[in-house]
């Protein structure tokens, strides 16, 4: 276990030693201290390690990680697992906004609530969220799937394209061209591995799918008066 | 961006130390903000109006004008110099003959209250904070911000926070649209800024509101009907904290709250090292929510 407490080290050194890490290594498993909220922490990893985060971060963290298992034991600030490519993101607290926005794929896990534009323009991550998720979720998601396990805020999935979004609380509003769509047993086995993966309580059954209706894909005459 | 740091205090004992607090907070947010700092503080109470006033050339504006206020009010003036500050202590009766003695040698009025004290300039929050032996000052509670200017010039009277009435103040992270519109609204009721900063006619619509009779809550709620932009504010009243994000809430925020106090962070970076923050609750406030705590 290699531990570096950011109370004495730059965030620049910790960041260099495990982007470092790429390829093979035998130092799979890191733990770092004294995050105290700083920004960017553990960005960029290209390499299968394990890294724990013993606090809160800000903005920023597990930035387009790729292979790497990095858990947060505390909350993340805006943007963690931003544009991830693969790999696992836990979060033990919650998320503040544009949680896993743009994401190409990889697993990220919210155990507490995420807030406002979560899987922003996601394309391809998958997303668990334990909590609630704020407003505009899933704006312009193009694909991969959206779980949660509360509540979803105003606006999900405005001018979605092919994400997946499952909800099991109540949704408070769906944005423009997001409806709800049947649930077919392919779906329910996507969401019984994605739960089971995540480590959540909680049955397929209990969820609903919401969609694109794909009325915004093309252009509509009927619209026309409308430009 | 902007920066901004808020602590209201619930218990007596950390009096003393809410200068040093929020002084290491507010610095912590220098990168959100390095062109301006600002804070407003609410110390002890002497029954006398406080009078925070503001010179660039405070040495020659400052010389003898507490003599001058005394006589001009035939009644004791104390003055206490801060850089290019002074806070003038005098009877609340002599407040108009003191504002008419100040206006007419030029010299701003900052804020005025019983209880709160404003200081702000340019440069970065760590040398704001020196200058003003902010670390030395206590109170119940203070707010704090960091410019990054967008919407008007890097000046003294741009920095934040403003106090638009008595024991009122606000600080501002984001930038309003109808700023304009506003303006003329309450420049009809009396309430017209002072600059042309946008943030000050927040401030202007939260005092006139507060004149009109509504509560801190009623008055904060207004502003998601009436102020159109982008928001986070934090406002402190003579016995009040509260704060409110618009809608869309692109503007960051951190809240923690323990049974010593309740915390305001742009950033959670600013609250990392407050005493007991490990088992504070801490969260994010919700968009187009009123939060406000009176004692």
């Amino acid at each position: 276990m290699q531990t570096i407490d950011l109370a004495t080290t730059p965030l620049r050194e910790l960041n260099a030693a495990l982007q470092a890490q790429a390829g093979t290594t035998n130092q799979t498993r890191w733990e770092i201290l004294n995050p105290k909220g700083a920004h960017a922490i553990a960005v960029g990893l290209d390499a299968p390690v394990e890294v724990t985060i013993k606090g809160s971060t800000g903005y920023y963290c597990a930035g387009m990680n790729k292979q790497a298992t990095i858990r947060v034991a505390g909350s993340a600030g805006p943007g963690v697992a931003e544009n991830m490519m693969s790999g696992t993101v836990v979060i033990e607290g919650d998320a503040s906004q544009y949680a896993g926005a743009t994401g190409h794929g990889g697993l990220l896990v919210v155990q507490g609530n995420a807030s406002s534009r979560c899987g922003i323009s996601m394309k391809g991550i998958d997303i668990v969220v334990f909590g609630n998720i704020g407003h505009m979720s899933a704006f312009m998601a193009q694909s991969g799937n959206l779980v949660v396990l509360g509540d979803a805020g105003d606006a999900l999935g405005d001018s979605l394209y092919e994400a997946r979004l499952f909800v099991r609380g109540s949704v408070k509003s769906l944005g423009s061209d997001c409806v709800e769509k049947e649930m077919r047993p392919e779906h329910l086995d996507i969401l019984r591995d994605l739960l089971e993966r995540a480590g959540a309580d909680a049955r397929p059954e209990e969820f609903r799918r919401y969609g694109s209706a794909r009325k915004l894909y093309n252009f509509h005459v009927d619209h026309a008066g409308a430009y | 961006m902007c920066g901004i740091v808020g602590l209201f205090l619930k218990k007596e004992d950390l009096r003393p130390r809410l200068g040093d607090m929020l002084t290491d907070m507010l610095i912590t947010m220098t990168d959100r903000g390095p062109d301006s700092a600002g804070i407003a503080i609410y110390g002890d109470e002497t029954g006398k109006l406080k009078l925070t006033i503001q010179s660039d050339s405070p040495r020659a504006t400052f010389a003898g004008l507490d003599a001058a206020l005394a006589e001009a009010l035939d009644a004791p003036v104390e003055m206490r110099v801060l850089d290019t500050h002074a806070v003038l202590t005098l009877p609340q009766a002599g407040e108009a003959a003191a504002r008419a003695l100040l206006a007419e040698r030029g010299i701003r009025v900052m804020g005025a209250g019983h209880s709160m004290e404003i200081f702000k300039e340019v440069g970065l929050p760590r040398d704001v904070a020196a200058r003003f032996h902010l670390r030395e000052m206590g109170g119940s509670h203070g707010i704090g911000h960091t410019r990054m200017a967008t919407e008007s010039a890097v000046t003294t009277l741009g920095a934040h926070p403003f106090s638009t009435g008595a024991d009122q103040c606000l600080v501002h992270n984001g930038s309003l649209s109808n700023h304009n519109q506003m303006r003329r609204v309450l420049a009809e009721k009396g309430f017209g800024p002072q600059t042309q900063n946008d943030t000050e006619v927040a401030a202007c619509y939260i005092s006139s509101r507060l004149a009109e009779g509504a509560n801190l809550g009623e008055a904060l709620e207004g502003t998601l009907e009436d102020l159109d932009g982008f928001f986070t504010f934090v406002v402190g009243t003579r016995n009040g904290f509260g704060v409110v994000r618009d809608p869309i809430a692109c503007k960051p925020a951190v809240m923690a709250e323990t049974e010593d106090y309740v915390a305001f962070g742009s950033e959670y970076r600013a609250l990392a090292n407050l005493p007991g923050i490990e088992t504070a609750r801490v969260w994010e406030p919700e968009p187009a929510t009123v939060y406000f705590w009176e004692r």
